[in-house]
């Protein structure tokens, strides 16, 4: 009884500590996101609030929070209202498997850091991001626009197709770390990071999860300029944040996902094991940032295109090759 | 080759953001730093004087009729020595567009155009400024300029008396 009741203050604790980082770290993305695209445009970007502007994501919080928040007329009210927290929340979600650092012995106890270290840790990941889809479309279909619309369709098919590709460039990691569970991936990586020995995954991965958390080459979903702000067109004051800190919360769940599947979790030299995790997923946070600085938006079907004639084919090729190169190594 | 060139130019871009992220930003801090616009630039007006310290303005209302706005009222008089001067002059601020028609239309560089351009207020009616205002002390932008000592009728010289003039002609002796 005594011991049930530590492990639960230990999970609460742990989920205490996931949810105040994640979240502080989603609002200063937002910034860096901000100062770094502008230092590419040869702007400074926000530095009025506060020391270079340090305090400006609570000022943007206090802004949403005090904004009107509208239901356009003959919308789907409850779907509506129900739809930018489903994004939030799966994007949250997400962070239960996802282990930052090795097991910590504390008081003769074996703390293990990760809120649960499921066996299907990676399938649970892919359950989430494929559930992340509701939240998008069901806003996008609620909101009773025809810019709403085009943007839940076209995350809608956007997010499924490229989900295959992930879920394939992921394939050879699984085969080489012979589990699902994320903690086993990292420990199979103490040698060489998987980028090194998966590159071609490695770059399939990049590109497909960009287009899954619809980040810039890839944000077809809300286009500004084609249509107006795709499916969170019509969202305004908390509801739009939160589609937007679940954009961020997402940034960092790449982030972590890159970091455990392909730079090797919290392995590295010299620096405690938390900082090389949060330090690799700051520097895929970066990645995605300098991309968006960078790249074009593609026409939607060359988007298409892409995802199921280039990448699905060249991710399947790469599991038969991983598949040989692992059957003759042990043979 | 097509796809040589497609991994070009998906690298390329990457590589220019990567060093602007380290170039200085062009943007001027405003409050704290502050452009020096060009002497030519378009933004206060003001009533400039001779270089002998009289006011330059004649009141011929060329400034007032040229601005498209009309912004720029005033009420004309004359000297016992048959000099006009402006007894009062007014320019709207915040009616003014910064076009610089009227110092364009000045014939004797009175109204001028500076680069002062902090001339922002919260209150309306501090914008709009009399001749006490306006009136400097310098001669603008034409520091040799004396519109009398080129033209004008009797005032410092007799008519045609000036070292750039000839006097009035005679049109009857004008035969072709």
């Amino acid at each position: 009884m005594n011991d049930l009741l530590i492990s639960l203050i230990l999970i609460l604790v742990k989920l205490g500590m996931i949810f105040g980082v994640v979240l502080s770290m989603a609002a200063y993305l937002v910034l860096a996101e901000r100062k770094i695209l502008g230092r590419m445009q040869l702007r400074y970007g926000p530095n009025r609030v506060g020391p270079g502007g340090m305090i400006q994501p609570l000022c943007d919080v206090i802004k949403l929070i005090t904004k009107e928040d509208f239901v356009p007329d003959r919308a789907d009210k409850w779907v509506f209202l129900f739809a930018p927290g489903l994004t939030a929340l799966t994007a949250l979600l997400s962070f239960a498997v996802v282990p930052f650092s090795p097991p910590l012995t504390l008081f003769g106890r074996e703390i293990p850091m990760v809120v649960c270290d499921l066996n299907i840790g990676l399938l649970y990941l892919f359950g989430l991001s494929s559930l992340a889809v509701y939240g998008v479309v069901l806003g996008g279909w609620a909101s009773n626009s025809k810019y709403s619309l085009i943007g839940a369709i076209r995350s809608l098919a956007q997010m499924l197709s490229y989900e295959l590709s992930l879920g394939l460039a992921l394939v050879p990691v699984v085969m080489s770390a012979k589990s699902f569970s994320l903690t086993e991936i990292v420990m199979s990586q103490a040698d060489w990071p998987n980028m090194l020995s998966h590159p071609l995954a490695f770059l399939i991965f990049m590109t497909s999860i960009a287009a899954e958390s619809k980040r810039t080459p890839f944000d077809m979903p809300e286009a500004e300029n084609e249509i107006v702000g795709g499916f969170h067109t019509e969202y305004s004051g908390m509801r739009f944040g939160l589609f937007f800190v679940g954009e961020y919360i997402n940034l960092i769940v790449i982030g972590a996902m890159t970091t455990v599947f392909f730079l090797g979790g919290w392995h590295g030299p010299f620096l405690p094991p938390v900082v090389w995790f949060i330090g690799k997923v700051l520097f895929v946070a970066f990645l995605f940032i300098w991309a968006r600085g960078s790249m074009p938006r593609p026409r939607y079907d060359q988007l298409m295109h892409f995802g199921w004639k280039v990448l699905i084919p060249l991710a399947l090729l790469n599991v038969v090759i991983t598949g040989a190169v692992l059957v003759a190594m042990n043979g | 080759m097509g796809l040589w060139r497609d991994i070009k130019g998906t690298l390329q871009p990457f590589w220019i953001t990567l060093g602007y992220l380290f170039t200085k930003p062009v943007t001027i801090q405003y409050p704290e730093e502050k452009l020096t616009p060009p002497p030519r630039y378009r933004a206060r007006i003001v009533l400039t004087r001779n270089p002998d310290g009289s006011e330059r303005c004649v009141a011929c209302q060329l400034c007032s009729a040229a601005c498209p706005v009309d912004c720029i009222s005033m009420q004309a008089a004359e000297d016992s020595d048959g000099r006009r001067y402006a007894t009062w002059f007014r320019i709207n601020f915040a009616r003014c567009i910064f076009c610089g028609l009227c110092a364009e239309a000045c014939p004797t560089m009175a109204i001028q155009t500076t680069p002062d351009y902090e001339i922002c207020n919260r209150d309306v009616l501090k914008l709009v400024q009399e001749k006490e205002d306006l009136l400097i002390d310098g001669c603008g932008k034409d520091a040799e300029y004396n519109y009398y000592e080129h033209s004008g009728v009797g005032v410092v010289n007799e008519r045609g008396g000036n070292d750039d003039e000839y006097g009035p002609v005679d049109p009857k002796a004008l035969m072709p």
